[in-house]
Order: C-alpha cells, then structure tokens, then sequence
C-alpha cells in the first residue's frame, strides 16, 4: 500500500483486514479485521474459539494467513515472519508460556539476543539489565530464579519482560490475567498504562469484561472467527460488549454474585446437617522444591456445599489438590472421602469412590491433546468401558456422542483430537468427563480459565446444580470473583495454611484482600 | 467432514513423508547409478526383478522382512510409551538365544505343535527379560533407557558370546550344536517354488505380531494407557495410569517382540544358535519404526520396504556395488527423520532423556 520508506505519521499502529486463516477442515479466521491506534491499550474479546489468538498469531508472524492483509504503522507486513516481527517492535506474551524450564530467568529473557562477553555470555549483564528492566516497568521477579520455580504469575511476567527487553513497542496479551491474583492484576495494567504512556501500544485478549472497562481504550468484538464490532470503552457496559460477543444476552458474574447472596437457603433441606463428604486433616504436603506447602491444614466440606479457596497462586493450592487427588505423596496428616480413607489409595481407586477432579492445567494433565475427544472423556475412566482388556469402543463412541451434546462440545465431532478444539472447548471435554458421571466430591482447580463468558455461564451452572445436587465441591480460582460467586465457605490460604475462612456472605473482595497478601494473616 | 474422510485424510498425512523418502532415494539412486555408468532403468529392473520378480527373491525378501518386522515393532511398542529402545540388537540375540537353548533342552521325540510354541515362548522371555531390566531401572530411578539399552547391548552380546564359546559350541565353530526340536518349517516345504530361500513360518509370526501389537495398542485398555504415557506422561497419571508400571510392562513387551524375531534365524533357517546372526537387524528395526511411523502395520510396510532395499542390493551387485542400496536405505531414513514432526519429537525426547539422567542432581526415587 504505502510506497513511502518511513511510515506515515498518522498511520494506525495495527491495522488487519479481510484475514483469513483455516486449520485443515477447521476455519480459525474469516474476514477478520483489527485496527489499533499509536498509544492505545485495545481490547480484543470474543468468546473461546472466536478466532482471537489465531488473528493475534498472525499479526505475530507465527501464522502467514490464507488471505487478507496485514499492516503495522503503515507498512504492509502480510504474511511476515517472527523474526521480522520482533524486529519492527510487534511483541506477543502466549497464554501458554514458551519458556525455558531449566534456565534463569535472565537467561530465558536475554535469549537470542544475549549479552556477550568475548564469546562467552555475559550472565552478569544479562542479570542487571533484566533486573533494571523489572524496575522500570514496575515488574517484580528474581533474576535469578528458576523458570522452573516460579509460579505461573511470574512465569507470565517473565514473558512480558522477554518482549520488552526485545524492544517491543506494540505488545500483544493473549489472556494475561487469566493466571494473576487481583494485586498482581492491577499491577499488571500499572505496567501497560506507563507502556501507553510511553507510547506504546498494547493489545489485550480477555475474557474478563470488568478488565476490558477496566484498562482498554477501545473494543474490538470478533466471533466465529470473523470481527463484528469496534467501539470505544467510554460508556459501554459489560451487558453491551457480552451481548455483541454472544449474540444474545448473557446472566454476568455480577448477577450471579446477587443470586448467591439472597438465595443463602440454597442447601437442600435435611443436607445441612449432614456428615462431611471430604474431611481433610492435619495435612501436609511438600512442593517440588521440597518446601512445605501444604502445612497442617485441615477443614472439611459438608454435602451441598462449595468451598472455595481464595489466595495468589503459588501458597499451596496446587499441592492441596494434586495430594487430595492421589497424585502428590503425602508427608503427613489423613483425608476421608465420606468414610474411606484415602491417603494410601491410588488416582483410580478414589475416583471409583466418586472423586472427580477438574485439575488446573487442561493441555498438561486434563486432557491428551493428540487423543480423541472420545477417549479424552474417558480417561481416568478406561477401566469402565472395557471387558476383558478390550476397549468397549461402541460405549466410548456412544458416551462421547452423549456428553458432546449434554455439554455441548464445539466442533460435535468426537472423533476430533482435542488438540484441534479452543480452549473453552477443551475445558468442556473435562468438565463433561469430571461432571457427566456419580461423583460426590469434585475439586476444581481454575475451572474457568482461559473460558469463554457463554461457557463460564454454563461451566458455573453446572456447578451450582452439582452443588444443589448435594456434591461437596472445593474450588479453587485465581478469579476472585468467581470465588465470591460460587462460594459457600471461602478459605484465605496464604503459605501453605487457611489464615481464615468465612462464609461467603460475609465475604468482599476488600475483605478478603489483606488475608491474601498474608497482611492480615 | 465425515469420519470416514477424517480417516482417510490421515492415513494419507502418514504415508505421504515415506513415499517422498522414497522419492528421493530414488532420485539420489539414479544419480549414482549413472556415476557408474550404467543405465538407471536397467538397474532398477534387476533390483525388481532379482527381489519381487521371482519366487526366490520374494522368499528372500520376507525372510529378511520377518526380523526387522520384529526389531520394528519392538522399537515402536518402546516408541508409543514415550520410550526410545536402542537395545533391540541384544534382544533379539538374546532370543534366539533363549529359542536355541529351548529347542536344545527339549526332547526330540516332541512333536513340532507343542516343541515350537515353547520355544517362541522362550525366545520372547529371554527378549523379554533383556528388555525388563532398562525399563525397570527408568521406571524406579528414573535411568535413561537410551543410555541403559546401549550399553546393555555389549553386555548381552558378550555374554552370549562367552557362553556359546565356552558350554555350547561346536568344536571349530561359534555355533551351537543342531538343534533338534522347534524348529520352524521352511516355506519351501509346503510351498516348492520356495526352494532355495530362508523364508519359514516365522514370517506368520511376525505378520500375527504386527496384528496383536496393533490390537492391543489401539483396542485395549492398557493400550490405551501406553499411548497415555507416551503421550502426556502428566496426563497419564492424573487419569489413573501407573506410569513406571507402564513403562516397565511397555519395555518387556519391546524386549518379547524383539526376541520373537530371533526364532526367525535360529529355528527357522539355520536350525542352530550361531554368534553375531543379529548382524544389525536390531539397529535396523529403529529405522522400520521410525519410516513406519511407530503404527505396527506401518512398520509391516516398512519392513517390507527395507528387506526389498537389502535384498535388492546383492541382486545389482553385479553391476552396481551394492553398498547402492545401504545408501539408498540411509537416504530413506534421513529424509523421514527430517520430514517427520514425530519422529523429530522422539529423537529429541530421546536426547533429553539421556541428559536429564546425566544431568541429575539427586535421585528422584519413589514418586510413584
């Protein structure tokens, strides 16, 4: 388009148009467009599997599109290459991390372009100029730490400070809060608000619409894979940007938290009183680094009743549950699942007790990506659907048809390796294998992370009914919202230990606060 | 899009890498060929001719098939749990060896429908206990089975090699005395255009191998959890699956297939134990694997492919050295190795296995 070697002054910093990306039979991207002023921070929302990650991958140099343009401050860069992307400013932060397990966190932020020394690196510099770069930008993390160490908030602002330290002026966010408790979340839009004041440009994907008022300056909405509005944030409501992402009306969190607070008498009657189905006592668990995460903890959760546990992540939430679910040793202390002891069972033995669990990181342990939606709604539950040995493939086939239109499963094609499906997509897969059979005690860890606001609607109903059903559900979420919505109790943990647990009705994110950060521990 | 064009779709996606391979074999064979100075088209005529052109060539052909389909889905069993077994080679001595000793132990007066059954099943526990010492030590220490099954191969082949020379010769020879009973009939015996080739009906065992391997991979529970493990070993454990269990049972299971293939020398062609008869065809199995895909009908193919290659080369020798083909094979495997994402994925899973147990600070013991 543009002849002119420099590009024009008034040019916007992204502009896409007509884009068009397909993933074999699958169609990510359909006359997608997004245009992004200098020195704006844009949201970009959609619901799972709108196509905001591919368009964003494409503008990143990670995809060449099937057709379309794309330009950054004016220069036609269509179908360009990462490399070339970095070059010219344009970074992107991945919802899933790519980095470097084994190295520093300096190293993993230097790398590619590390300071040398002779023809040896130059750690040293490496740690001081990360560490002044933290200091810039107002992003706290050790230098010198352990990727493999840190939790996944820090593991995030690792990422963020790998695209500033390679200059990035237009920095991309695929679903950065989605992993970040509610002091690291303000921090985070401290960093992109002296970004923006930098002249920087910032584009946010989130599910979140509260962020999106929050933090953006314009809106763009896309869905199935195609761009169906722009507008400015000032004087939109979240109702206004959910309803041009679904197509239709949408019951918010914020509804949900006032159901919740006047229909307190939600338990059924006769349960109240009831003998708890989960009773953890004494508990300790040791993290991977040998530390004690889990330490002397104990509560128990009652029939019809949702527990849920606040806290940053990182202060013993992933340990608690993996040691409740048979996949951490314990070092000391019992859990009872009704009247079985459960400590010296294996994984199989207590989900044939009736223990679902709906485990934090889907693409790790929820699901096996390169596995069939059919029989990714069966895992933990092969045993179930064999006879002597053999697979019972007319009852897998017949479950997944099942539960792909109980929970409905986008694309209904059960055949389909899980890998293909977006991300709220493949959280139903486990919701439906975890909620889609008997159980009596769920543990949901995160369970709408990187979800959709129409399958949050659904995943949070589903809960409730599970609830009313008389489950005994523990919950916990980064989301502290979603945990004053769902709750029942709500636990405080801060290093490995409840410093309080309230009823929900009780309950502000105001109050909660200060227990989070262990102030008021 | 229906399954069934689903289906078909990927099947072409996983034969496509090795018919390009072949391609480009065969570009790079007529190259060479013509560095001779012969005519290419003359010189692939007498490969196909001198192996699928005749009986005794097709004998040939799947005599030399039936080992490596063995060491080939001894490789992809170890291959689908997320393993990468180098110890085929000893495996399948060790097996024949087992087989050899067996027939050598058993009365000859035994009739052949109970002598050969025993005997395959030694062959596949020896194979099978060989295989169960790597996986045992990935599975409790954590000892990577690259570096365990490599070495593991000197020490079973000296070891055999120590107790052939030294209780079981014959004099004057590295073999063992004729073995007397299990011995696997040769084609030829039922079929007389045959005559003159090694093929016996150990190649019905390798083809009823390939189909059990594929059965119980892909229709059976505990497939289905060694997939798991391969997979997302994480993944595994969350629904249920004992992993070091799997890993163990998977490299048995490697050891057993491999060791089958040692039946195919000893009791189905020379009738006796003799030292060295693996020759390669363990290492060989790696590259069936990998040109197959890890799938057992794959490697069926692909054992096919290799044995026609190996066997095409003695039949140009007169024209072409046929070393020809040894590079023609090379060539196949390294276009599949670079055009494979999987198979790209598993040499590196490979690698990092072997660094990760080299670069181990402290045992990880007793996580299971």
């Amino acid at each position: 388009m543009s002849t002119g070697r420099s590009a024009p002054a008034n040019a916007p910093a992204i502009r896409m148009a007509g884009v068009v990306k397909t993933f074999g039979a699958v169609v990510a991207n359909r006359d997608a467009a997004l245009e992004v002023q200098q020195g704006e921070i844009h949201a970009l929302v959609g619901e799972n599997g709108a196509g905001k990650s591919t368009l964003m991958r494409v503008l990143a140099g990670l995809y060449a599109p099937d057709g379309g343009t794309v330009e950054v401050n004016g220069r036609d860069v269509t179908g360009w290459k990462t490399t070339n992307a970095i070059a010219a400013g344009v970074g992107m932060v991945h919802q899933h991390f790519m980095l470097v397990p084994t190295l520093t966190v300096a190293e993993n932020v230097v790398l590619g372009m590390e300071p040398t020394k002779g023809i040896t690196i130059d750690l040293q510099r490496a740690v001081l100029e990360v560490e002044a770069l933290c200091k810039k930008c107002g992003l706290h993390v050790d230098a010198r730490a352990t990727i493999a160490d840190l939790t996944v908030g820090e593991a995030q602002r690792v990422e963020i400070l790998k695209a500033l330290y390679r200059g990035a002026r237009v920095l991309i966010l695929d679903e950065p809060t989605a992993v970040l408790s509610p002091p690291e979340v303000q921090e985070l839009w401290g960093v992109l608000r002296t970004l923006r004041a930098d002249g920087g440009t910032v584009v946010l994907i989130t599910h979140k619409l509260d962020e999106v008022i929050a933090v953006s300056d314009t809106i763009t909405v896309m869905r199935a894979g195609a761009t169906v509005s722009q507008f400015p944030t000032a004087g939109t409501t979240p109702r206004d940007i959910a309803r041009a992402m679904v197509g239709r009306d949408v019951n918010l969190h914020l509804d949900a938290v006032g159901a919740v607070r006047t229909g307190e008498a939600h338990t059924p009657p006769g349960m109240s009183g009831r003998d708890p189905v989960l009773q953890v006592q004494n508990l300790r668990v040791r993290s991977d680094r040998g530390t004690m995460a889990v330490n002397d903890l104990s509560f128990d959760i009652r029939p019809g009743e949702i527990v849920g546990i606040a806290g940053v992540e990182g202060n013993g939430q992933t340990e608690l549950l993996e040691a409740i679910a048979g996949l951490r040793r314990v070092e000391g202390g019992h859990v009872q699942l009704g009247a079985h002891a459960l400590t010296t069972l294996s994984v199989r033995e207590r989900a044939d007790l009736g223990l679902s669990h709906i485990p934090e990181d889907r693409h790790r342990r929820g699901l096996v990506l390169d596995y069939s939606i059919a029989d990714n709604l069966i895992l933990g539950r092969q045993h179930h659907f064999a006879s002597r040995g053999g697979l019972d493939r007319a009852r897998i086939a017949a479950n997944a048809v099942e539960q792909v239109e109980r929970f409905d499963i986008r694309p209904p094609m059960a055949e389909l390796p899980a890998r293909a499906l977006s991300g709220g997509n493949q959280q139903k897969i486990v919701i439906a294998r975890e909620m889609g059979r008997a159980f009596h005690v769920l543990l949901a860890a995160q369970p709408t992370r990187g979800v959709d606001v129409g399958a949050i609607e659904f995943i949070h109903a589903q809960l409730r009914a599970a609830r009313d059903a008389g489950k005994g559900i523990l919950l916990v979420s980064a989301d502290l919202p979603e945990v004053l919505a769902l709750s029942d109790r709500i636990a405080v943990m801060y290093s490995g230990r409840f410093v309080t647990v309230l009823p929900a009705s009780a309950c502000t994110a105001e109050l909660l606060g200060p227990f989070m950060t262990g102030a008021a521990a | 899009m229906s399954t069934g064009t689903l289906k078909s779709t990927r099947v072409w996606e996983a034969v496509l890498p090795a018919l390009v391979a072949l391609g480009l074999a065969a570009v790079l064979g007529d190259l060479l060929i013509l560095s001779f100075g012969e005519s290419p088209a003359a010189v692939w005529s007498l490969l196909v001719k001198g192996t699928w052109g005749n009986a005794y060539g097709v004998g040939q052909v799947l005599y030399k098939a039936t080992t490596l389909t063995c060491t080939g889905l001894a490789f992809a069993m170890a291959g689908r749990a997320g393993l990468f077994n180098v110890g085929a080679e000893g495996q399948l001595a060790a097996g024949g060896f087992g087989a050899a000793v067996m027939g050598l132990l058993l009365p000859s007066s035994l009739p052949a429908l109970l002598a050969v059954p025993v005997c395959l099943l030694a062959a596949m526990f020896v194979g099978g206990a060989v295989g169960a010492l790597p996986g045992a030590l990935r599975a409790r220490f954590g000892a990577s089975e690259v570096i365990v099954t490599i070495m593991l191969n000197f020490i079973v082949l000296a070891l055999l090699n120590w107790i052939v020379s030294a209780k079981l010769h014959l004099p004057e020879t590295l073999r063992t005395p004729d073995i007397a009973a299990g011995n696997v009939a040769r084609l030829a015996d039922v079929f007389a255009m045959f005559r003159g080739s090694a093929v016996n009906f150990t190649v019905l065992f390798a083809v009823a191998a390939a189909v059990a391997s594929w059965w119980y991979l892909f229709r059976t529970r505990s497939g289905y959890e060694l997939r798991a493990v391969g997979l997302q070993p994480d993944a595994a454990e969350y629904g249920g699956v004992k992993v070091p269990r799997v890993l163990l049972v998977s490299m048995v299971l490697s050891g057993a297939l491999a060791g089958l293939g040692g039946v195919n020398f000893v009791l189905g062609y020379k009738g006796y134990y003799e030292e060295g008869f693996a020759g390669g065809a363990g290492f060989l199995g790696i590259a069936v694997a990998l040109v197959g895909r890890n799938h057992p009908i794959g490697v069926l193919a692909s054992a096919l492919l290799f044995a026609t290659l190996s066997q095409g080369g003695l039949a140009v020798n007169a024209v072409v050295p046929k070393q020809l083909t040894d590079i023609l094979t090379a060539a196949v495997i390294l276009s599949v190795a670079t055009a494979v994402p999987e198979v790209q994925q598993q040499i590196r899973a490979a690698a990092a296995s072997v660094t990760a147990s080299l670069a181990r600070k402290q045992p990880q013991g007793g996580e299971s």
